[in-house]
C-alpha cells in the first residue's frame, strides 16, 4: 500500500499510531501524582520529540545509508530556523511559507557545503563538515549579527513589517504563529479522572510532518538510489570501478538530509519563534549523530527512538533537584536518606550528561545497533518458539 | 497491504472509549482566572531557570541558593531574611496571597534555545506562574519574550546588557539589576578623580550583544569627560588566550585598557595583561591603567591577585552595612555558610519583588502585577531607594564603584566599594539613544 511492502506497511501504521496517540503515550502517570515528574505529554516537549526525529531521519539518510558522517549537520537546522523566523518578521505568522522557505535555504546552503565537503570523505569529510558548521555558529553568533540577532538570537518584534499579516494584534502584542487562524500554542487539554491529556495544535502540525517524512524516508530506503547509497557505504572504490561516479548520489543524499534538517528548523521555529546561534555550534550536530547511533544507524525506526530518548533525558532527568530526591527517599532515615541522595543526585538533575553518557556506552558496548537491536533482542526472546526465518525485511543496521 | 487488521468490534469499542472520554467535562487550568497557569488554592509554582552547566554554572549555583531561600522566607521559614527591613510590609510570612509556595528548577545551560525549552516546560509541565533567573543577557532576552508570548511574569536575574530593557524590553518582564550604560555612568566620575581626564583608552571587548552594549556605554560616558578612544577590538566569546590581543596595546598610544569581559572571558584577558606588566608600564608619561566595566566576585576571586587595584561597577557586594543587606547576609550566611554574590542578591529581591506585587495587587494575573511593580518604589532591599520605572520596566538605584582590594582578610573580601553612586546619576530617560528602539507593548494575561 502507498508504494510500500507490507512489512514496511506496518511500521509506518505503527509510527502513525505512536505519534497520534502520544498525548496518551507520554503521559501515563497521573496529574499531581509523585510519578508525574515523568509525565512527557506537555506540548513543548513533544514537539520536540517529533521536530528532533525529523531531524535524525534525515541525518539517517546520509549517515545510515552512505556511512559519510556529518558533524555539520545543525548548521542546516539553524539556518532553516533563520529563515522561518526571517518569514514571520517579514511575511506573515502562517507557518506553511516559513516552513518551505526553511526548507529551500538548508537544501541550497547543504548543496553549497555538500558540494564542497564532499570532495573528501571519512574523517576529512566530517572535519570539513565540522569546520563549516563552527564557521556558521561563529558568524551567526557575532560576524552577522544585524541578521541573526547574534548571541540574543533572532526574535519577533512588535514593529516587524508582516506584510501579509498585521505586526501586532489588536491588544498590542506580537502575533504568535498559526495556520490559517490555527494558533500553534492552542492546545485542548482532556482530562479523564486524574489524568490530564493535552493535545496542541503544533504538535500534531509537526507529527504530521514528521510522518511524511518518515514515509519519503521508508521510500528512500527501498528505492533503486537507496542501494546506490547503500553501495557507497559498503564499497565505494568498486562501485566507482564499474563505471559509477559516486558523488551525485552523496551530493543528492546530502542535500536530502540538509533539507530534512531545514525542515526540523521550520519547525522549531514554528513552534516556538526564535532562532539562536546555539543550533548551530557543533555540540548540537554531535547530538544529532548521537541519537541516530542511540536509536540505531541505518534503520528506519532507530534515530526517531533515539532523537526521542535523548530529549526524554535533557528535558525531564535534567529537572529532578535535590529537593525532589529528598522528597523520594524521605521514608528513609535521615542519615541513610542523605547518603542515597548524595549517592544519586551526580547523576540526575544538571548531570543528566553523565547518566546519558552511561546509557550511550552501554548501547555502545552491547547493542551496537542501538535500541532497535535491543527491540529486536528482546522481541526474539519472546518468539524464540518460532523458526527464526520468514524476516527478510527486518530493519537491521545496515552495516 | 490487503488484510485489515481492524475487526468491527474493535473498531466499536475503540469509539465507545473514544466518546466516552470526550464526553467528560473538560479541564482547562488557563481558563480559572482569565490568565495562564492560575493557581489553585493550596499552592503556587516558581520556576527558577538558571544555568547549571556551562560557563556561568557558578552564577546559577548561587542564584538557586538566593531562590531556595527565598522561598524558605516566603514560606515562613528561617529569618525572614530582607522580608523584614523591606520597606513594603505585605508580605507576611504565610506564602503568597496564603498559598504555599512552591518552586520547580531547570537548566539554561546559557543557551537561548535549552533556556526557552526548559522556561516552556516549567510553564507547560508544571504550571509556573512565574519565571525568573538566567546569568546572561541573551537567555534573559529570549526567555523574556516567550514569556510575554505564554502570559507569564519574567523577573530577570542577572543580566546587564541594554537590550534586557532597551531594544528587546517586554511588557511583562522587569529587570532589578543594573546595566551597562549605569555602569558606564557611574564608572566614569571614579576615573576622572582617579586617572585624570587626559586619558586615551583601547577597548578589548567580547564580540557579543553584552559586550556591544557595554563597551558603547563605557565608550560614551568617558569621551563626554575628555577621554580618546584610540581603538575597539573584538575578541570571541570562545577565547580562552588573549596574548595576542593584548600585545598590541602597549604600543598603540592608550595609556588605559577597558574590558568589556564577563566571567571567565575577563579572567584570562585580566590575567594576561597583567602577565604583559601593562600594571608596571607606563604610557604617555603617566601609569597603564586597567578598568573592569562589570564585576563581580566570583570573578575577582578566578582573577585572585590580579584583581587588585582595578577599577569596576557591581550592582551589590555582601559587605554594604545597610540594614537589608546585612539580614541577607547573615541569613545567606547561616544557612550556607558563605557570603552571597551580586547575582544571588539580585535573584532573591526579584523573587521577594514579585510576591509583594501579588500580595499588594491581590492577584496572580500578570497584568495586575505588572500594575503593582510598574513606578513602584521600594527601600530595605540592599540598594537604598529604588524606583521600579514603569516606561521599561528597570530598576533605578544606586551602583556600586568597586576596586580590587589591596590587602584582602579572607576569600570573600576580595573587592571594596569605592563610591556609592547615588540613582539620580546613573539615571536616563526611557528613549536614551543607548536603549533605543523596541517597544514595551502591552502586558499579556495569557489564554
Amino acid at each position: 500500500m502507498l508504494g510500500l511492502e507490507k512489512k514496511d506497511f506496518r511500521l509506518l501504521l505503527i509510527v502513525i499510531g505512536l505519534t497520534m496517540l502520544a498525548p496518551f503515550i507520554l503521559n501515563p502517570f497521573p496529574a499531581g501524582s509523585e510519578m508525574a515528574q515523568f509525565n512527557a505529554g506537555y506540548p513543548d516537549l513533544m514537539q520536540r520529540f517529533v521536530i528532533f526525529g525529523i531531524f535524525a531521519i534525515g541525518f539517517n539518510i546520509l549517515f545510515g545509508l552512505t556511512g559519510y558522517l556529518s558533524f555539520g549537520h545543525a548548521a542546516f537546522l539553524g539556518a532553516g530556523s533563520y529563515g522561518a523566523v526571517w518569514m514571520f518578521k517579514l511575511l506573515s505568522m502562517n507557518v506553511l511559507p516559513a516552513i518551505a522557505i526553511s526548507v529551500i535555504i538548508a537544501g541550497l546552503f547543504s548543496l553549497l557545503i555538500g558540494f564542497i565537503s564532499l570532495r573528501r570523505s571519512g574523517i576529512y569529510f566530517s572535519i570539513l563538515t565540522l569546520a563549516f558548521a563552527q564557521m556558521s555558529f561563529a558568524l551567526a553568533y557575532s560576524v552577522l549579527t544585524p541578521i541573526t540577532g547574534g548571541e540574543t538570537g533572532l526574535q519577533l518584534a512588535l514593529d516587524d513589517p508582516r506584510i501579509f499579516g498585521a505586526s501586532q494584534t489588536a491588544t498590542g502584542n506580537i502575533p504568535v504563529p498559526a495556520l490559517f487562524g490555527l494558533e500553534m500554542r492552542s492546545s485542548y487539554e482532556l482530562g479523564v479522572g486524574s489524568w490530564l491529556f493535552t493535545f496542541n495544535a503544533g504538535y500534531y502540525l509537526a507529527a504530521v510532518f514528521m510522518i511524511f517524512a518518515f514515509y519519503m524516508s521508508i521510500r528512500i530506503f527501498r528505492s533503486p538510489f537507496g542501494m546506490m547509497l547503500r553501495a557507497i557505504k559498503s564499497n565505494q572504490t568498486r562501485m566507482s570501478y564499474t563505471g559509477l561516479n559516486a558523488r551525485p548520489y552523496t551530493l543528492a543524499a546530502f542535500v536530502i538530509s540538509g533539507m530534512y534538517a531545514g525542515l526540523a528548523g521550520g519547525l522549531m521555529a514554528s513552534m516556538d519563534p526564535l532562532a539562536g546561534a546555539e543550533r548551530m555550534q557543533w555540540t548540537a550536530s554531535g547530538e544529532v549523530v548521537l541519537m541516530t547511533i542511540l536509536g540505531g544507524a541505518g534503520t528506519l525506526i532507530g534515530p526517531v527512538l533515539g532523537a526521542g530518548m535523548i530529549k526524554y533525558f535533557e528535558n525531564i532527568f535534567s529537572k529532578i533537584n535535590e529537593t525532589i530526591l529528598h522528597g523520594w527517599f524521605a521514608f528513609l532515615p535521615d542519615g541513610l536518606e542523605n547518603v542515597v541522595v548524595a549517592m544519586i543526585y551526580p547523576f540526575i538533575g544538571k548531570g543528566w550528561h553523565l547518566t546519558l553518557g552511561i546509557v550511550f556506552m552501554l548501547v555502545v558496548i552491547f547493542l551496537p545497533g542501538g535500541l532497535v537491536q535491543g527491540g529486536q533482542k528482546i522481541a526474539a526472546a519472546f518468539r524464540r518458539k518460532k523458526p527464526e526465518d520468514a524476516k527478510p525485511n527486518a530493519t537491521e543496521p545496515a552495516e | 497491504m490487503s488484510k485489515s487488521n481492524f475487526s468491527r468490534r474493535g473498531v466499536l469499542k475503540t469509539g465507545m472509549v473514544a466518546s466516552a472520554g470526550m464526553a467528560l467535562p473538560q479541564y482547562l487550568r488557563a481558563q480559572d482566572g482569565g490568565f495562564t497557569n492560575a493557581p489553585g488554592d493550596s499552592d503556587v509554582v516558581l520556576g527558577f531557570n538558571v544555568p547549571q552547566t556551562g560557563p556561568y554554572a557558578d552564577e546559577g549555583a548561587d542564584e538557586l541558593r538566593a531562590y531556595e531561600l527565598a522561598v524558605e522566607h516566603l514560606n515562613g521559614g528561617g529569618d525572614g531574611g530582607m522580608m523584614s527591613t523591606f520597606s513594603s510590609d505585605a508580605l507576611e510570612g504565610t506564602g503568597i496571597l496564603g498559598r504555599e509556595v512552591k518552586y520547580v528548577t531547570g537548566d539554561t545551560q546559557t543557551k537561548s534555545d535549552a533556556a526557552r525549552a526548559s522556561a516552556r516546560s516549567m510553564i507547560e509541565k508544571d504550571g509556573a506562574i512565574m519565571i525568573t533567573g538566567g546569568s546572561s543577557s541573551g537567555v534573559a532576552v529570549a526567555v523574556q519574550a516567550l514569556c510575554q508570548e505564554a502570559g507569564i511574569i519574567f523577573m530577570a536575574g542577572l543580566t546587564h546588557s541594554n537590550d534586557t530593557t532597551g531594544k528587546d524590553k517586554r511588557a511583562n518582564g522587569f529587570r532589578h539589576f543594573f546595566n551597562s550604560y549605569m555602569s558606564g555612568a557611574a564608572l566614569a566620575p571614579v576615573l576622572e578623580a582617579a586617572y585624570g581626564n587626559n586619558r586615551k583608552a583601547y577597548h578589548l571587548t567580547a564580540d557579543y550583544n553584552w559586550g556591544y552594549t557595554t563597551q558603547e556605554a563605557v565608550q560614551s560616558s568617558t569621551e563626554a569627560m575628555g577621554w580618546e578612544t584610540v581603538n575597539t577590538v573584538l575578541t570571541p566569546l570562545t577565547q580562552t588566550d588573549f596574548s595576542s590581543y593584548i600585545a598590541p596595546v602597549l604600543n598603540s598610544g592608550a595609556d588605559v585598557l577597558v574590558l568589556n569581559h564577563y566571567g571567565g572571558n575577563m579572567v584570562n584577558s585580566l590575567t594576561n595583561a597583567v602577565q604583559f606588566g601593562l600594571r608596571e608600564a607606563q604610557a604617555n608619561g603617566q601609569n597603564f591603567e586597567i578598568v573592569v566595566p562589570l564585576y563581580s566576585r566570583l570573578m575577582a576571586k578566578g582573577a585572585g591577585a590580579n584583581v587588585k587595584g582595578i577599577f569596576g561597577s557591581t550592582n551589590w557586594h555582601w559587605s554594604l552595612q545597610d540594614a537589608g543587606s546585612q539580614a541577607f547576609v547573615r541569613s545567606f550566611g547561616t544557612k550556607y555558610g558563605f557570603p552571597p554574590s551580586q547575582a544571588a542578591h539580585t535573584c532573591y529581591v526579584q523573587t521577594l519583588l514579585y510576591a509583594d506585587a501579588v500580595t499588594r495587587a491581590g492577584s496572580f494575573n500578570p497584568c495586575a502585577v505588572a500594575e503593582a511593580l510598574e513606578d513602584f518604589e521600594f527601600d530595605g532591599l540592599g540598594n537604598g531607594p529604588t524606583l521600579y520605572r514603569g516606561e521599561d520596566h528597570q530598576c533605578f538605584k544606586d551602583v556600586l564603584v568597586v576596586k580590587g582590594k589591596e590587602n584582602p582578610d579572607n576569600e570573600f573580601d576580595l573587592l571594596e566599594i569605592v563610591e556609592v553612586t547615588p540613582a539620580a546619576q546613573v539615571t536616563y530617560p526611557a528613549d536614551h539613544p543607548q536603549f533605543a528602539g523596541g517597544a514595551l507593548g502591552t502586558c499579556n494575561p495569557g489564554a
